[in-house]
């Protein structure tokens, strides 16, 4: 298959022209999404390209009928499937189409699973809506669960979706929507919540369904490298309008509209961005930290027969960090990465090993010396929008180290500092009265820098800082961290599961895995030279596009 | 599973001795009952004598481990008043304010299930907002001034019902709605606040894009996970009834718990006051082990 274009294909299964969505809020209805138009043909791929709030979700949600009304109003436009008009279907027509001819998976595989049935049960519940549930279902439901690669599906099928791993949860939930043979499946973010080398599995499992049954696939994403993998044809939203609509290479390869193009370029692009990179101008050879043989044991609440079992969620972890430099830790969930920021942070006490921060090791601190560590190293949570408190301002936020340590600033001078750090990380003066609930996502962010830089400190965590953010306000809160290094002489210790983010911006890499270091390397030298296969999957997970890997196969 | 019963047992157990004792001392702060049970010129001598027929001449720490070395024995004491076995007196109370409860709280739960799923079905409509404020009005009337009412507007005023006592059916209409009226409203509210936040959940909208019938949907998932909140709260409210509804029985003559509860202490009945509330706290707390097996039941996350 070489470009697909309109002219060489057949008669779209699903047209969409013009729709137009609103939402009815308190005061004026919220325009969700603007005169959009979108085709897609049996067995092939279409990417909805997005961040969030740009109405990808919308839109599709609104074929489906899972956009509720009120608040959500239909404006416009049509949406013909097949010959029928799904903006307006009854709803025994709706349940007609629902999961037998359109079917869709969400983001968040955990959620969208009933936590109270068993996932037989929840599989079987597709049958039985659409009037198949006679017959041998179980052993249907079983051959389905080993289509999408679930082991052992004789004794899982009884199983609790708490009992599965969240990659083994999207399989469940692709078994759900594939198992009445949809022409058109709709995946919302299917890979969002996952592990990388979880996701490269679940795009193989959509690949390989989509190959085998020719449905056509929908897929929302905001992730590039994920649309490119995918894509037959993207088009690219913003705001609830259409920016751009094309072949996949096209697209990506000679973008045309300026948001796309801004998009692009925030992607890290592997050797060619390696110049232009923002890792640390100096190092001192000071050692501020040097952690050895750190370790976090859990012990299991046994169950009534069990014994006593210990989970160890960090073992053996020793590292330094000197001075002005910034340290990678990579790792997938559960790899104990956010376990040793904890640690070092004191908010968990260790089970064995040692820090020492600046001549002193800070699991020994106590009382007035705890807090004078606290003071020197700050942390900068994952979720801009759970860690500050919703009903103080944003001067309060900010000032509240001060509060708390008394001897860093006199109160006369609070405010004037607070626009300082204000405009250290990009925001205005005015905003210091205002809440958290009236920022951006980055925004938000941005002031948890400015309340981890009040305290004035040597050492900022930062545990997946940018993980919650678009792809684009990424790239610009990593800039202003690596600015405020370079300026107030910073060491940062940055935690991701990411390992493209830190290329440009880490000086070293510590990779994790269940709890321990697997490998330790210079930025530039790891990502050339990669020794530990661990490492390699990492960095092979980051999906090739679809033009280059289809070129290799034929 | 075994060895969370035993656990729960034993710190029942503790918490009954505790209580027994607090209720002990307490009941001997009331008063002398030799006051009470003899005419109001007898001598001193015959009160001496009553005293110590019952045991009451002995200092009261004395008194209280006679009393649990009996408890021991599974000998509860007797009754000063109808002078036979105290527990049996409140044995013979006890089903009264159990039936009375049972079914108040059944008819409660499921009445508030089936108003406050229709509610959150479709939020904002008239049948929601009717339904709000029956609830609200039907939580916050006090039981005593509802029963009263009833009794002037149903017994006294059109002599459709019986002011109070046991017998027929038309005995059981009154207390029943009093009893209910409160337990409802408040179901109402919990069921309709918990419906809302699971038809909003993810796995609502699966079950949508599945194709599953909109009744299944309501009742079948978002129901089923909406009954943890409801039993805590369903079950909280049983264990206040079963501790005997003292007000509502007394105004309607029930011979329930409650009442023989209040009548011992107004009579200074020692050994029946110990044995009613004995009786109550191991009611309660066979009940509290029940809705935590309940609870594993219903949610399979919940392991013991």
């Amino acid at each position: 298959m070489s470009r697909i274009d309109d002219a060489g294909m057949p008669a779209p299964l699903l047209r969409v022209e013009g729709l137009t969505v609103d939402f009815l809020s308190d005061g004026d209805p919220v325009r969700a999404v603007d005169d959009v138009s979108f085709h897609v043909a049996r067995g092939e791929t279409l990417v909805i390209l997005g961040e969030s709030g740009s109405g990808k979700s919308v839109s599709t949600s609104t074929l489906m009928g899972l956009v509720d009304c009120p608040p959500g109003h239909i404006v416009s436009g049509r949406c013909l499937f097949d010959g029928q008009e799904l903006a307006r279907l009854d709803e025994d027509k709706r349940r007609a189409l629902n999961g037998r001819r359109i079917a869709m998976i969400f983001q968040d595989p955990l959620a969208s699973l009933n936590p109270v049935y068993t996932v037989g049960r929840q599989i079987e519940e597709v049958y039985r809506s659409h009037g198949e549930g006679d017959g041998d279902l179980r052993s249907r439901i079983l051959d389905l669960m080993r289509r999408v690669g679930i082991p052992e599906p004789e004794q899982r099928i009884d199983h609790y979706p708490h009992q599965f791993s969240g990659g083994q949860r999207q399989r469940i939930m692709i078994a759900i929507a594939i198992a009445l043979k949809p022409d058109i499946l709709i995946a919302d973010e299917p890979t969002t919540a996952l592990d990388v080398s979880v996701q490269a599995q679940i795009l193989d499992l959509l690949r390989d369904l989509q190959r085998e049954t020719g449905m056509a696939l929908i897929m929302i994403t905001h992730d590039l490298e994920v649309a490119a993998s995918m894509a037959d044809r993207i088009i690219v939203m913003t705001g609830g309008k259409v920016v751009e609509a094309g072949p996949a290479r096209d697209v990506f390869e000679t973008p045309q509209h300026a948001y796309t193009r801004k998009l692009i370029a925030a992607l890290p692009h592997g050797d060619a961005a390696d110049a232009g990179h923002k890792r640390s101008r100096e190092r001192a050879n000071a050692v501020l930290l040097k952690v050895e043989g750190l370790g976090k044991d859990y012990v299991l609440s046994s169950g009534a027969f069990a014994g006593k079992s210990v989970f160890k969620a960090v073992e053996d972890v020793g590292f330094h960090l000197c001075k002005g430099e910034t340290l990678g830790i990579v790792g997938e969930s559960g790899s104990g990465k956010s376990s040793v920021a904890r640690m070092l942070m004191r908010l968990n006490e260790p089970t064995s090993g040692k820090a020492i921060f600046a001549g002193q090791n800070i699991f020994d601190l106590k009382g007035k010396d705890l807090m004078a560590f606290r003071r020197r190293v700050q942390m900068v949570f994952q979720d801009p929008y759970g860690s500050m408190n919703p009903r103080m301002s944003v001067h309060s936020i900010i000032s509240e180290p001060w509060q708390i340590h008394g001897d860093i600033l006199p109160r006369a001078r609070w405010r004037d500092r607070v626009v300082e750090l204000l405009d250290l990380v990009g925001l205005k003066a005015e905003h210091e009265g205002r809440y958290i609930h009236q920022f951006s996502g980055g925004q938000r962010q941005r002031i948890a820098i400015a309340r981890a830089l009040a305290s004035e400190p040597e050492l900022i965590i930062c545990d997946e800082a940018v993980s919650a953010l678009d792809v684009s306000i990424q790239a610009q809160v990593i800039d202003l961290l690596a600015d405020l290094r370079n300026r107030l002489g910073l060491s940062y210790i940055f935690i991701t599961h990411d390992l493209p983010i830190v290329r440009h911006f880490a000086d070293r890499i510590l990779v994790m895995k269940q709890g321990r270091i697997v490998e330790e390397n210079e930025t530039t030298a790891l990502f050339a030279a990669p020794i530990h296969d661990y490492t390699r999957t990492l960095l092979n997970a980051v999906p090739l596009p679809k033009w280059q890997t289809s070129k290799k196969i034929g | 599973m075994l060895r969370y019963l035993g656990r729960r047992a034993s710190y029942s157990l503790i918490s009954i001795i505790g209580l027994v004792t607090l209720v002990f001392f307490l009941t001997r702060l009331t008063g002398d009952p030799s006051a009470l049970y003899l005419p109001l010129d007898a001598s001193a001598d015959a009160r001496a004598q009553f005293a110590r027929l019952n045991g009451l001449d002995q200092p009261a720490i004395v008194q209280f481990f006679t009393y649990l070395g009996n408890l021991a024995q599974l000998d509860f004491g007797q009754s000063l008043r109808q002078n036979r076995s105290a527990m049996e007196v409140a044995l013979e109370a006890f089903p009264e304010t159990l039936k009375l409860a049972f079914l108040a709280i059944a008819l409660a739960t499921s009445l508030a299930i089936v108003v406050g799923s229709l509610a959150a079905a479709r939020p904002g409509s008239l049948f929601d907002r009717i339904a709000s404020l029956v609830s609200l009005a039907g939580a916050s009337a006090p039981d005593f001034w509802i029963a009263i009412v009833g009794i002037l507007l149903f017994a006294v005023g059109f002599g459709l019902l019986p002011t109070s006592g046991t017998g027929s059916a038309a005995h059981w209409v009154l207390p029943i709605f009093v009893l209910t009226l409160r337990p409802f409203g408040l179901l109402v509210q919990v069921v309709r606040g918990t419906m809302l936040s699971a038809l909003s959940a993810a796995y609502i909208k699966t079950a949508r894009a599945k194709g599953m019938p909109r009744r299944e949907i309501i009742f079948g998932h978002a129901l089923r996970n909406s009954l943890l909140p409801i039993v805590t709260v369903a079950g909280d409210l049983a264990t206040g009834l079963v501790n005997g509804a003292v007000v509502v029985e007394s105004i309607f003559g029930w011979p329930g718990i409650g009442k023989l509860m209040i009548d011992s202490i107004i009579q200074r009945d020692f050994a029946v006051v110990q044995s009613t509330i004995l009786v109550t706290a191991v009611a309660i707390f066979l009940l509290n082990i029940a809705i935590d097996l309940l609870y594993a039941f219903l949610d399979p996350r919940i392991r013991y």
